[in-house]
């Protein structure tokens, strides 16, 4: 099991709770949505697991060598081509210079993007940035791969191509993927298993299993998204008085 | 709302259901396999990149500072022919013009500038070389920045003239005394250069490199360092433009010595001769220095940086 999460808790300060008592597993090889209302602590979660905040309670257990992470804006930088945004991030990780580009054109080839490998953050659109950041992060090489809300700033078209090129790209490359996401819809379409997070404090309070039938089928997977829906209102209901 | 009893929580898997067969594309697989997918984000691809624009010499951007120079120098050449006040006290355009070309033929010109530039080039490169890791540890080192951060931008707002008397002092009337001047007009404003364009540094882009792995070297040196270029850059241009500014003060104050003939140097000899064309023209020519090393070093760099990184779209420049 990469990520088993127990009884996990966070607050800021003497803040109320932002996490608490979470509890999940999560297994080598599955596609795991991450939903929930804003404000559920979704991003401090998966800060969490990336090692970028500490819990103030309870455990986690995470592959030793750490998570691929993809933010929500691209977050590349603006001083590098595409091709060189990916072989920093071979750089860090400590790949040897003549195998750097070399391995940078064949991520760029994989997200598709083999031809703007010299074009500047700048000159590409919202979901080629988004496909260079997808590169990047899978030159991290990790096993686990954390995505914070990474499609939400899309245009709808771009959005659902990058559903398919992402559940592709899982498909090639066997990675565990964490997605954080605040679409029902979008957790449907991905995830083969969506963990519906409750807010104030953030809590695991039901999962579904997506099943290939739900790839396909629109109907069905329509159904599902009703369920959770209603599911996620209840949820905020709670928190009208 | 009394006219509607039915519970909304009930209606709602109905209605999403509904909505949900109109949005097929978005619940289930849109494309048909790898090909297909190729193809149709080449297509977005290309419909959501802006075609590449040619760059082409714009002539008003030499026109327009050639016209503004003449209107300037008419206007003058028109108030010295009204004869308000006496030739001599305030020269023409002309008679100016007349003078530079006297001290050409004397080399005198070309020695104030070379020895000022020389000086000026080479103090300023010692202050970069001294700013840059200085402010660099400033900026990334929290306690450093509180300790020292005041001093620095204090010492930025006092004028470096008033270090000549003391550098005369203790280095007397050599070239000591003027770079240890312009060291202290250039250094502070480069090092709050520097720092003000970490400050500005998006925080995203210190996450990424922590998620990427970079240690605290890596991240100053390939993040930080980047990403602050554009500040950095202003500091420098600051940093010049100190350096120049303490250079000829000094050169003024300080003369004699071991000390060379500068353009400084220049303008005061013409003080000491009630020669008000040597003034002018001393002073014409420091200008023109100034405009020079802006036009043909900072600019096209500082074009180059900003529009390698898409921020100049839309500036007046």
């Amino acid at each position: 099991m990469p990520v088993v999460l127990e009884n996990l808790g966070k607050r800021f300060g003497d803040g109320a709770p932002v996490l608490d008592d979470v509890n999940a597993t999560i297994g080598a090889g599955e596609f795991v949505a991450l939903l929930g209302a804003s404000g559920c602590g979704k991003s401090t979660l998966l800060n969490i697991m990336a090692g970028l905040e500490v819990p103030t309670s309870g455990a986690l257990e995470v592959p030793s060598d750490g998570a691929a992470f993809m933010f929500q804006d691209a977050a590349l930088f603006p001083w590098l081509t595409a091709r060189e945004n990916i072989e920093l991030a071979l750089k860090l990780r400590g790949v040897g210079k003549s195998q750097r580009r070399v391995k940078a054109d064949e991520l760029l080839d994989l997200v598709h993007l083999g031809e703007a490998g010299d074009k500047r953050p700048h000159e590409l659109s919202g979901g080629m940035r988004q496909r260079v950041a997808l590169a990047r992060s899978l030159a991290q090489d990790r096993q686990l791969l954390l995505m914070d809300e990474p499609f939400a700033a899309l245009d709808a078209i771009t959005r659902d191509l990058l559903h398919d090129e992402l559940e592709r790209i899982w498909k090639e490359t066997g990675r565990t993927i964490v997605f954080v996401t605040h679409n029902v819809r979008e957790a449907v379409r991905l995830g083969q298993r969506v963990l519906l997070l409750s807010s104030r404090p953030g809590r695991v309070v039901q999962e579904w299993a997506v099943s290939e039938e739900h790839r396909t089928d629109a109907g069905l997977a329509g159904q599902l998204t009703g369920v959770i829906t209603a599911r996620l209102r209840e949820e905020i209901r709670r928190h009208a008085k | 709302m009394p006219n509607n009893p039915t519970p909304l929580a009930e209606e709602k898997p109905v209605a999403e259901h509904a909505s949900a067969e109109k949005v097929h594309a978005a619940l289930t697989r849109s494309s048909t396999g790898n090909e297909d997918l190729r193809e149709l984000e080449a297509g977005l691809d290309s419909l959501q990149s802006d075609a590449a624009r040619k760059h082409r010499i714009d002539w008003s951007r030499i026109l327009l500072p050639v016209a503004a120079l003449v209107v300037l120098v008419l206007v003058w050449q028109f108030y010295v022919s009204l004869g308000v006040k006496r030739r001599d006290l305030v020269p023409g355009p002309l008679d100016v013009l007349g003078q530079i070309g006297v001290l050409w033929g004397e080399g005198k010109l070309q020695e104030a500038v070379w020895t000022s530039l020389q000086r000026g080039i080479v103090g300023f490169l010692i202050s970069v070389a001294i700013a840059t890791p200085v402010g660099l540890l400033l900026a990334q080192v929290a306690p450093l920045r509180r300790a020292f951060g005041p001093l620095i931008s204090g010492l930025q707002v006092l004028p470096s003239v008033a270090w000549v008397p003391a550098a005369i002092i203790w280095f007397g009337l050599t070239d000591a005394t003027v770079y240890f001047v312009v060291f202290m007009g250039a250094i502070p404003s480069i090092i709050n250069g520097l720092i003000s364009g970490v400050d500005q540094i998006p925080p995203q882009y210190r996450r990424v490199g922590t998620v990427l792995g970079a240690n605290r070297l890596q991240m100053a040196l390939q993040i930080v360092l980047p990403a602050a270029l554009p500040g950095y850059l202003g500091g420098l241009k600051q940093g010049w433009a100190f350096s120049w500014r303490s250079l000829m003060a000094a050169e003024i104050i300080a003369v004699g010595g071991t000390i060379g003939f500068g353009l400084g140097s220049l303008l005061d000899q013409g003080r000491v001769l009630s020669d008000m064309t040597v003034v002018m023209a001393a002073i014409l020519l420091i200008l023109a220095v100034g405009i020079l090393i802006e036009l043909l070093v900072f600019a096209p760099i500082e074009k180059r940086l900003l529009r390698s990184r898409g921020l100049l779209a839309g500036s007046t420049r």
